[in-house]
């Protein structure tokens, strides 16, 4: 099964990014074969609808789940569409969510957020 | 040759006057509203889609209602090869494509047309959406437009586009243009094609901030202005100070006064109640026809 998590940096020793959409990396682990691939997160940067672009790239890379602090309710969409499950961290480092994940012990995200608008512009 | 040429009275009568400030609450729309009001016929459109007000004081007859809308592209899945083309193009990232199926986010669309210019296999074609809507109506000899724009919706701008393609300028009409409050696009459409800005002026230090906001603003549309300093009391005005540092021509000074607070707060308009508003804002048009009409000779 192939995990996404928003990474502050490219390494397993990173923490999880507080934020989905505008994290600077994503880590993509494929919990059977270990293999860890990280990505730029082309959405970063943009002006808006940053959410859909992410999720996009999740979606991209054939992730099963991602597991995230908060999501908005965009990206969520794109992920429910692709039957990809988002489940919430509960620790900071990205480890030991993986090790929660494989466990069992991490729970769905409910709280789904109505995005962080307003910075869109005319 | 003539000592004045026909277009120059044409101009001068036909003025569209715009009304703007760096904040909300300074009075453009009692600024704008008597101005019109004390032209007797023109026409007032307000452009304040977001929390338009000036119908509360001109109380229209015979409303007319346009629904304002603004094209977004609609898929056929079953014409989409999923090449993304459309995808990429978005900038603003309203278009996703998740298990063969293209997902398009309609409130996050800019109405640009690309992705539909862009689709090699013409799956996108375009349908409306409303946003909002205009009011037309008459009060005495003046014609009242309200642009209005549906709680929620990103941009008013289509809906300026409209008020103001509708208002091109009839003969011997004055226009006035209430503007949204701020410098940002939606104020920049609204004084776009204006012949004069007039820009509404607190004397605070917080109103010269936002004055110089627009006083950057109109400099860079290179529109001809004067300032307007309203709820004047006695002692030092920053707003005053401002101007005169500037060199900027200041076009009236409107009292912080009372009376006018209890008219403008009962929706009344004060040019048709108050003797001494009436000689201030016929006082202040005269100015600014003048101001006008040394723009334009001097500018030909």
């Amino acid at each position: 099964m192939k995990i996404a998590i928003p990474v502050d940096e490219k390494n397993m020793e990173a923490n999880v990014n507080v934020s989905f959409a505008r994290a600077p990396y994503f880590l993509i682990y494929d919990t059977e074969t270990k293999e860890t691939i990280f990505l730029d997160n082309s959405a970063a940067a943009s002006t808006g609808g940053a959410g859909i672009k992410a999720a996009q790239t999740i979606v991209d890379n054939k992730a099963d789940a991602l597991l995230t602090p908060r999501c908005g309710e965009k990206a969520a969409e794109v992920l429910k569409s692709a039957d990809i499950k988002i489940y919430k961290t509960t620790f900071a480092s990205v480890k030991d969510n993986i090790d929660a994940f494989i466990a069992r012990k991490l729970s769905i995200l409910d709280e789904i957020h109505a995005g962080f608008h307003g910075q869109v512009g005319n | 040759m003539k000592f004045m040429p026909d277009f120059m009275d044409r101009l001068v009568i036909n003025m569209r006057i715009a009304v703007l400030s760096g904040k909300g609450g300074t009075g453009k729309t009692l600024v704008s509203v008597n101005l019109a009001a004390a032209a007797q016929t023109s026409t007032y459109i307000d452009c304040d889609v977001e929390e338009p007000n000036g119908y509360l004081f001109f109380k229209p007859e015979d409303v007319q209602e346009e629904e304002i809308t603004v094209k977004i592209p609609k898929v056929d899945n079953k014409l989409c090869n999923g090449c993304r083309k459309c995808v990429d193009f978005c900038k603003f990232n309203a278009l996703a494509y998740v298990k063969d199926k293209l997902i398009a986010f309609e409130e996050l669309c800019h109405s640009c047309g690309g992705c539909i210019i862009f689709c090699p296999e013409k799956a996108l074609t375009e349908k409306e959406r409303i946003i909002g809507k205009i009011q037309k109506g008459t009060s005495d000899q003046v014609t009242v437009y309200t642009g209005i724009l549906n709680t929620g919706e990103a941009s008013g701008i289509p809906i300026i586009k409209k008020l103001l393609d509708k208002n091109k300028p009839e003969a011997d009409k004055f226009t006035f243009i209430d503007c949204p409050p701020g410098s940002a696009c939606i104020v920049m459409e609204s004084i776009k094609d204006a012949d004069y800005c007039i820009l509404v002026a607190e004397p605070t230090l917080f109103g010269v901030h936002n004055l110089n906001m627009v006083y950057e603003l109109v400099k860079l549309f290179t529109k001809p202005f004067g300032v307007v300093l309203n709820k004047c009391l006695d002692g030092e005005n920053p707003a005053e100070k401002f101007c005169l540092e500037k060199g900027i021509k200041i076009l009236s000074r409107i009292p912080f006064d009372n009376e006018l607070g209890i008219l403008n707060a009962n929706a009344e308009i004060a040019v048709k109640e108050s003797g001494k508003y009436r000689d201030i804002f016929a006082c202040l048009l005269e100015t600014v026809q003048k101001e006008v009409l040394h723009e334009t000779t001097s500018n030909t």
